[in-house]
């Protein structure tokens, strides 16, 4: 490559036609995944579109676009684009903010759209202190110079560094992309060679049940957590009208067979344990209940589980019970009725609704009881590691875009200059965004001047 | 009274508001602006009520949420956003003949909302995946956005028609295509910086609900898409110098991907956020 070919390439990459060429071009493949589904069967895409285009769809990945090679290589180029083009202007941006503005002289100040020229019968020391006063009245730290002609400058500017905002959104797209591929299990798997290091994974948690592993999802492999988790119990609450109110699970973590933490994980209420992230997800019903019994005034009790339709026998309460009909929702049961005998008069008939306590009047004494259905959670846990980068990205992006849309560098100049025993006066204004706005605050404060 | 019955008064006041912005740029008389003026500032105030009415009613059926968890409230949520964001610029840019474009988009939002056979307007509990403060972050912003979005898409419209007209007759009403062009951007801008937010705070809640802040699912997929062509509007806008119809053109094609990011997706693909659709 000769140098002529390398600085064109460059300029290329640095210029802003391919980043809009790139937007175009990212924003319109960007809908073919939305129209043809992904991570289906391949017998599906021939099914749907002819063995000839399923042969295409599979040769492009469209089946699993967002990660196929020509997407993942467009928003590459996308990021390098961003970073040349950045690289490209930021040396400009910092020359312009380190100019001495000091040393503008009034011919420059001439040019400037916003301006206006006055004579003053003041002497200059005295108008000098007006123009102190009325930029610090209005928030405007002034510096001054007096240069070799005797002349004095008096510079104040605003909001310089909100030139860097532009460079702050760019920053955080690079941020937030780095952020996604530290977080992406396919990196982790393929690049790091270390599946433990970024994951999606999953697990259906019988209650009482313990696991040290999750199985990540697509891939159908175990991957060890380092702890264990065991699913305590799991309950559905339901609003009047049947609908869902709460999926949660009550869950224990331990360590080395010690109990380290207790709590509860619902939807949009996470666990969070040395970097993986539980989400309730879903659950599976079994058809088994369990049953918890306590004997008044003896103070016996018994906690069974059972299948619906059997007979059991507990024997230090002295009864029989059984689950004769049930009442379901799906595979979910809401109420069952109960059969209970303790061998006097006759058997107890009775609907018990899950997770109630009733109380059954016997002729041998008082029976507490409370049932509830058996249930595995089904957990979704995830690692990423590179989250907190993908927030700070988020986090940095909307302030950049407020200081790159909403914020303004302002500067205000004052020339003034010895003319008789009075002195002449050039004050100049510029701001590279707003310019309206800023003209207003510039009119102002010139007529005040004037009015002195 | 109940929410419903106030929502119905808003959007007649929008209808009439509509129908006096568009007499008064038929007849070139300001007296129908204002009263198109008064009739939207009734109306966001009914509207308004008639939100807070309606949160207190989901006490009811619930634990109680604020209103913005189905199709129905977050379209009555976007007229309200659209006409609530025209108030403050007829205000602040005294530009009254954009609500002969604006007040419409208002009005049929709502008008949608009451009548269309596919849109429930009951108020049901929460379902567990709707629980969650991200989400009422997630809806107002991007709410906010797409009622900037609207406004933008009606400015370029305007401006399209203005400098049609332009050739055969000045229509004093309507402002200057310098400051149709110069709202647009400003209008592009505020949505673009609120669309962001909204997609951000979408990708939150996500990864608090479900484990990943991004899966590439249609709706996210359609947000992206909307926020890659405002991304491109806006440098084409200050970094290679477009304005005018081109501008015009692009905020009319982005208010088209926010609507299809809206409707579109909800109706024509499936996805996670397919309940949005209920
Ligand atoms: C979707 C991704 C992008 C976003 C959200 C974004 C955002 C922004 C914002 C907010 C500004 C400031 C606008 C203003 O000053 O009013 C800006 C300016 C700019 N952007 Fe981007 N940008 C993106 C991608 C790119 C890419 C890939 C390039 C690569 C060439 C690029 C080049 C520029 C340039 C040259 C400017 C003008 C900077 C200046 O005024 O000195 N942008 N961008």
């Amino acid at each position: 490559m000769t140098a002529k070919q390398k600085n064109s390439l460059i300029e290329l990459l640095a210029s802003v036609q391919l980043a809009l060429f790139l937007l175009f071009l990212l924003s319109t493949t960007a809908i073919i995944g939305t129209l043809i589904p992904q991570h289906a069967q391949p017998a599906l895409y021939s099914q749907q579109y002819g063995p000839a285009a399923a042969r295409f769809i599979q040769l492009l990945d469209i089946d699993d676009m967002y990660n196929s090679w020509w997407f993942l290589s467009l928003l590459t180029l996308f990021a390098i684009n961003l970073i040349v083009c950045s690289a490209d202007r930021l040396p400009r941006l910092i020359r312009l903010l380190k100019r001495d503005n000091l040393a503008t002289t009034r011919e420059q100040l001439e040019r400037f759209s916003l301006q206006r020229a006055m004579d003053s019968p003041l002497p200059c020391d005295e108008q000098l202190g007006h123009l102190q006063s009325i930029f610090k009245e209005h928030g405007w730290k002034a510096q001054e110079r007096r240069t070799e002609s005797g002349a004095v400058l008096l510079f104040a500017q605003k909001a310089p560094w909100s030139r860097f905002g532009v460079y702050l959104v760019h920053a955080s797209i690079l941020i937030i992309l780095v952020g996604a591929v530290v977080g992406s299990p396919a990196f982790a798997r393929k690049v790091l060679k270390n599946s433990d290091f970024a994951y999606k994974g999953f697990v259906m948690l019988p209650e009482r049940a313990f696991t040290d592993h999750v199985v990540a999802i697509r891939q159908n492999q175990p991957i060890n957590l380092g702890f264990m988790l065991r699913c305590d119990q799991f309950h559905i609450e339901f609003y009047d009208n049947g609908m869902p109110k709460t999926y949660r699970s009550q869950v224990t973590v331990l360590e080395q067979g010690q109990e380290v933490l207790r709590t509860e994980i619902e939807v949009n209420k996470p666990l969070r344990y040395k970097g993986v992230t539980f989400y309730q997800s879903s659950y599976q019903p079994y058809q088994n209940y369990e049953i918890q019994l306590k004997k008044q005034p003896d103070g016996v009790t018994s906690t069974q589980i059972i299948p619906p339709a059997q007979e059991t026998h507990w024997e230090a309460g002295g009864i029989s019970y059984g689950i004769i009909n049930r009442e379901r929702q799906g595979e979910v049961t809401r109420r069952v009725k109960l059969w209970l005998h303790d061998g006097e008069g006759e058997a107890s008939q009775l609907w018990v609704e899950m997770g109630k306590e009733v109380v059954i009047e016997r002729p041998s004494g008082q029976y507490l009881l409370n049932i509830k259905q058996m249930y595995a959670t089904g957990l979704q846990a995830a690692k990423d590691p590179g989250v907190w980068l993908v927030y700070l990205g988020c986090l940095l992006m909307l302030t950049g875009l407020y200081a790159a849309f909403f914020l303004s560098h302002r500067k205000l100049f004052a020339h003034v200059q010895e003319n008789g025993p009075g002195c002449r006066l050039l004050f100049a204004g510029t701001a590279n965004k707003n310019k309206v706005q800023f003209g207003h605050v510039f009119t102002r404060m010139a007529d005040k001047l004037q009015q002195r | 009274m109940d929410s419903s019955l106030l929502f119905g008064f808003s959007m007649i006041a929008y209808i009439l508001a509509s129908a006096m912005y568009l007499a008064g740029l038929l007849f070139k008389a300001p007296r129908f602006n204002l009263a198109g003026t008064c009739l939207t500032i009734g109306g966001v105030a009914m509207h308004s009520l008639a939100t807070l009415l309606r949160w207190q009613e989901t006490h009811q059926v619930g634990s109680g949420h604020a209103p913005l968890t189905n199709m129905y409230e977050s379209l009555v949520f976007f007229a309200l956003c659209t006409a609530l964001l025209y108030l403050f610029l007829e205000y602040r840019y005294k530009m009254r003949g954009l609500g002969a474009f604006i007040l419409p988009i208002a009005a049929l939002i709502m008008a949608y909302a009451s009548f269309s056979p596919r849109i429930d307007d009951s108020i049901k509990p929460l379902i567990p995946a709707l629980q969650s403060n991200w989400l009422i972050a997630h809806v107002v912003t991007c709410f906010i956005g797409y009622g900037a979005f609207a406004i933008a898409g009606a400015l370029g419209l305007m401006y399209l028609l203005k400098k049609r007209g332009a050739q055969q007759r000045e229509n004093g009403l309507l402002p200057s295509l310098a400051s149709i062009d110069e709202l647009t951007y400003k209008t592009l801008i505020f949505g673009f910086l609120w669309l962001s937010a909204g997609i951000i705070t979408g990708a939150i809640w996500a990864n608090e609900a479900w484990g990943t802040y991004w899966s590439w699912d249609p709706k996210e997929t359609w947000s992206i898409i909307t926020w890659f062509l405002y991304a491109l509007t806006l440098h084409a806008r200050f970094t290679r110098g477009w304005s005018g119809t081109r501008i015009a053109w692009l905020s009319i094609v982005g208010f088209v991907a926010v609507l299809f990011t809206y409707f579109g997706v909800n109706f024509f693909l499936s996805g996670l956020h397919s309940y949005g659709a209920s």
